[in-house]
């Protein structure tokens, strides 16, 4: 495996859970909600799954178990907003606080443990293939999970009634619901749906990255996730881009400081955020597409006449 | 009913914390003592909980402009830490100068350094239509960066054998200790107050905190009404930074002294949940900002008298957040009760 | 409701007063400030590690206690007050940042006794002490000369402080001394503890082509990834054998267990003086763990190297060195002195990055 490959091959697990993330977050706000606890519910995910993981010795359980607990972790802030129509922000937060807390609790007892990796897909013959094979056919599963989620996200939301729906309410709830759609049990599922992708990057982070428990471990990803949905415009392809630049960029910083470039490397670690804010005003000129995209209902509490 | 259910909040918090103790083997009692009454019970501890609050208070009066007008500024903690930043400029480059008006001085140029960084979302707002939630949160990492590369690199004290930090202040850029004797707070909680204070004065009694008011609950009316949204979203901007750089420069000048790597622990974050607690009422969150100092002192206080763990303490301060934001429900309910008579039909 | 509240609260603080007055009478109460969290498989885990020999040592004799994840700087000041006051006899604070907020704490409390950990302040009650974790890093670069084919290490280092310096510097001169031409590739990540950024900075390094990696981080991202891509590589802090049992060439352990129960003894017995401990293999501060995954002449001269180091035969530091710009730094047969080392902003000759300034 040449260079180009292997910097391949990191970019692209640098980015995996990060896309993953940012598309559950994208049917959420989608439906018009916001969930800024990305962040939490990813690290109940990388707890879970490694709990899992390790008490079975299976690292598929370990998946199945990060999506569950993201998912039951989101259902914590959809009662709250959905139900009781509490303040999202404040919410998304408070819920960030408590899934450090809570992970770091639930994983003590395996902190230091080593770790299962869920391990690389290899085909024979294709995956030796040079440059496209370990990319296209030797990575690990979770990859090609992230590649189906961004087509299968993208289908459903405009190409499926239901997903067309999901978008009425999230561009107004009032007059879907008045039309008769129940607002609030799309939403619920958009928020559980959110909290599963997270969970399952969380996952990626315990069983595929760096196959291990340790507390804070998302290390600040489930914010990046969240500022890759906006990046985005709300498109998943665009996630897909933004993701990968992200972590292009990231490990990009690294090979410099490798080959020696004197530069400070603090303003090398601040070039992802520095070309995300770029990025992001060179796709904000052009005005009609972004405010196409954006659901107006973000951030907004339904509350149903009774 | 909105200010009971807070309170209603509380003491729903309070059982499940009990319970949660309890499940983890410790006297739920003595864990709510340890938490709520002994951070209050000495006089010392009183100060640093005042300590703690002054920034909160501070950047958390700022935000509830910001959010009352739509203005989605979570980047507080980066323009907070430029505050810090350009209010150290006098005493760590210029330590020559000395006089009473070193202090005042770095007071306001840790207000412009805050407002000259939230500037930047709002200009990217206005000028490019650029999301402010995605600016004002990447400018927090980036202001890490530049305050980390400032103290390791140019403003590194030249006597303290190249760690990171520079120069003790003097005496006279230091914020004075408001009672030396009993603790350590100093006048920073005052400055909190007395600004949380002219806020509600501009929401509540002005003509200014009227147009957020409209521009935030409906921007067309505001259209009509002839204001002006880019201002707005500049004022909003810009107030809020003023908060978070006057924090950044009082927790600088105060409690620390002298410019490190940090000068956060994320307070910039947690005035966000002071914002909301409050009820994005300037007066509210002189008292959200006080009862969250007082969850982290009280996690402290727990992980000594109980030996408690660090992320027993951090669950229970979500469980009391989430508690406290359920019980809104109960006021929402008369709210809703009162807008549908306003708002007309269609309007939505 | 705020009535019974205050009720339940008075019943409690009766009960809870009662029960502390009676336990406090003749137990040596020592206690730690943590800056990470007890479990972090680094920095403050091998502290904590240290804190439950002290309690195992002692048994019924002293009561420990602990406060983790406190933030550098002012906020710190609250949680060594409140250690003070709540009757410790001996406070440790476990990291740099810790170090102004324990002298200004102390200055308040002359009758309780205080060390800081990696700092360099000093008070009539406050006692510094560290570890000369360098001399382990030493050998480190000596099994890096010997293993490595290509003759290029990587270094992932945190942030750039003299400690860490240091330990680039012993890595490379303990390189030279095998292999005069052994080169060193640094990558700064800016942080102590992101496990997926460590494990990123050690693919980006093995990418460039380097075989074998060592790290001035605390998490095992950067082992892990050595075994999956069979390169070599050195633990930090704890033994990382767990994460790769065919990887792991050997670990700077920090083992602060002894020194804490002399310290603590010291206090029983009322000989308690306030110093400044640098110490170094020879005290047990910081052991190598076994020296494994290497051929048998490595291992020998490793151990040679360490008993030379403990014995005082060997200081790593020791010319002649000279500094990357190419003016000299030590004289034939001259040995740093700890003055200049406590400060190292400079890197030798041989390391191949500009060190941040």
């Amino acid at each position: 495996m040449g260079m180009t490959e292997a910097i391949l091959l990191t970019i692209a697990t640098a980015a995996t859970p990060l896309l993953i993330a940012a598309l559950g977050e994208l049917v959420v706000e989608r439906s018009g909600v916001l969930n800024l606890g990305v962040e939490g519910m990813m690290i109940m995910g990388a707890v879970g799954g490694f709990a899992a993981a390790s008490l079975t010795g299976n690292p598929w359980i370990g998946i199945l178990i990060a999506i569950l607990f993201g998912a039951i972790t989101s259902l914590a802030f959809a009662f709250l907003t959905l139900s009781l129509a509490a303040n999202q922000v404040a919410t998304g937060l408070a819920l960030t606080i408590l899934g450090l807390g809570l992970s770091g609790l639930i994983g003590e007892p395996f902190v230091g443990q080593a770790g299962i990796k869920l391990s690389n897909i290899s085909i024979p013959v294709l995956t030796d293939l040079p440059l496209v094979g370990p990319l296209l056919f030797g990575q690990d599963p979770i990859f090609y999970m992230s590649i189906a989620l961004v087509i299968g996200v993208a289908w459903f939301l405009f190409r499926t009634r239901f997903g067309l729906t999901l978008r009425s309410i999230g561009d107004n709830h009032i007059s879907a619901h008045a039309l008769g759609i129940p607002v609030l049990r799309y939403r619920y599922f958009a928020v559980m749906f959110g909290g599963a992708c997270a969970g399952l990057a969380g996952g990626h982070l315990s069983l595929v990255y760096t196959p291990q428990w340790v507390e804070n471990m998302s290390a600040g990803r489930g914010w990046i996730a969240l500022a890759l949905v906006v990046f985005a415009s709300w498109r998943p392809a665009r996630v897909l881009a933004g993701a990968y630049l992200f972590g292009a960029v990231s490990i990009g910083q690294l090979h410099a400081q490798a080959l020696g470039v004197g530069v400070p490397s603090q303003l090398l670690t601040a070039l992802p955020y520095i070309a995300t804010i770029v990025v992001l005003v060179l796709i904000s000129q052009n005005v009609r597409t972004t405010l196409i995209n954006t659901p107006a209902m973000l951030g907004r509490a339904f509350v149903p006449e009774r | 009913m909105t200010y009971l259910s807070p309170i209603i909040g509380l003491a729903l918090a309070l059982i499940a914390g009990a319970i949660m103790f309890s499940f983890l083997g410790k006297p739920p009692l003595g864990a709510l003592y340890a938490y709520f009454i002994e951070p209050v019970s000495e006089m010392w501890s009183v100060h640093e909980l005042l300590i703690k609050a002054a920034p909160l208070i501070l950047m958390g009066a700022g935000l509830c402009v910001c959010y009352q007008s739509n203005n989605w500024n979570i980047g507080a903690e980066g323009q907070m830490i430029m505050g810090g930043m350009a209010g150290s400029i006098l005493p760590v480059l210029f330590p020559q100068i000395a006089g009473p008006f070193v202090l005042p001085a770095m007071l306001i140029m840790g207000v412009i350094g805050g407002m000259a960084y939230a500037g930047i979302p709002a200009l990217l707002k206005t000028k490019f239509k650029t999301n402010e939630i995605l600016t004002s949160l990447m400018l927090v990492y980036i202001a890490q960066l530049i305050l980390d590369w400032t103290v390791r690199g140019p403003w590194r004290n030249p006597h303290g054998l190249n760690f990171p930090e520079t120069r003790q202040f003097d005496a006279f850029a230091r914020l004075p200790e408001m009672i030396p004797a009993d603790g350590r707070a100093n006048f920073g909680f005052v400055i909190a107050v007395v600004v949380a204070l002219l806020i509600w004065v501009l929401m509540a009694k002005t003509m200014k905190g009227f147009q957020v008011k409209v521009i935030g609950a409906s921007p067309r009316a505001a259209k009509f009404a002839g204001f002006d949204a880019k201002n707005m979203v500049f004022f909003a901007f810009l107030l809020a930074g003023a908060t978070a750089g006057l924090a950044g420069i009082v927790e600088v000048a105060g409690a620390s002294g002298q410019l490190r790597t940090t000068i956060s622990p994320g307070y910039g974050f947690t005035a966000i949940i002071v914002a909301f607690l409050g009820r994005l009422n300037p007066i509210g969150a002189i008292v959200a900002g006080l009862v969250l100092a007082l969850t982290f002192l009280g996690g402290e206080a727990a992980q000594i008298s109980l030996g408690v763990s660090d992320k027993v303490a951090r669950v229970f301060q979500g469980l009391i957040l989430f508690f406290v934001l359920a019980c809104d429900t109960l006021i929402l309910y008369r709210i809703r009760f009162v807008a549908s008579k306003i708002i007309p039909k269609g309007a939505a | 409701m705020r009535k019974l509240l205050i009720g339940i609260a008075g019943i409690a603080a009766m009960t809870l007063g009662m029960a502390s007055a009676a336990v406090a009478a003749d137990k040596t109460k020592v206690c730690f400030v943590y800056v990470g969290s007890k479990t972090d498989g680094g920095w403050t885990q091998a502290h904590d590690i240290g804190r439950m020999e002290l309690q195992a040592h002692f048994g019924d004799k002293v009561e420990t206690a602990f406060i983790e994840n406190v933030a550098e700087g002012p906020q710190a000041t609250a949680v060594i007050e409140r250690f003070a006051r709540a009757k410790c006899d001996l406070i440790f604070t476990t990291s740099f940042g810790f170090m102004d907020p324990t002298l200004e704490v102390a200055a308040k409390f002359p009758d309780v006794k205080f060390e800081h950990a990696t700092g360099y302040k000093s008070a009539d009650n406050v006692t510094s002490y560290n570890s000369r974790f360098y001399e382990g890093r030493y050998i480190q670069g000596q099994i890096a000369a010997k293993v490595s084919e290509k003759g290029v290490a990587g270094y992932i280092a945190s942030f750039p402080i003299p400690e860490v310096v240091q330990g680039i510097n012993a890595f490379t001169l303990g390189a030279q001394s095998v292999n005069p031409d052994f080169k060193l590739k640094v990558v700064w990540v800016n942080t102590w503890f992101d496990a997926g950024k460590e494990a990123d900075a050690a693919k980006a390094l093995i990418d460039q082509g380097v075989d074998i990696l060592t790290q001035h981080t605390d998490s095992t991202g950067p082992m892990q990834v050595a075994a999956e891509h069979g390169v070599k590589a050195f633990g930090q802090a704890s033994d990382m054998i767990a994460a790769g049992p065919e990887t792991q060439l050997t670990a700077i352990i920090d083992t602060w267990g002894a020194y804490y129960i002399k310290r603590t003894q010291a206090v029983m017995d009322g000989t308690w003086a306030t110093q400044s401990t640098w110490d170094g293999l020879v005290d047990g501060i910081l052991q190598m763990a076994p020296y494994t995954n290497m051929p048998d002449d490595v291992k020998s001269m490793a151990a040679a190297t360490e008993a030379a180091i403990i014995s005082g035969e060997l200081h790593p530091f020791t010319g002649p060195v000279t500094k990357q710009d190419g003016s000299a730094w030590l004289t034939d047969g001259e040995v740093a002195e700890d003055g200049v080392l406590l400060g190292l902003n400079f890197y030798v000759a041989g390391v191949d990055d500009q060190l941040p300034q």
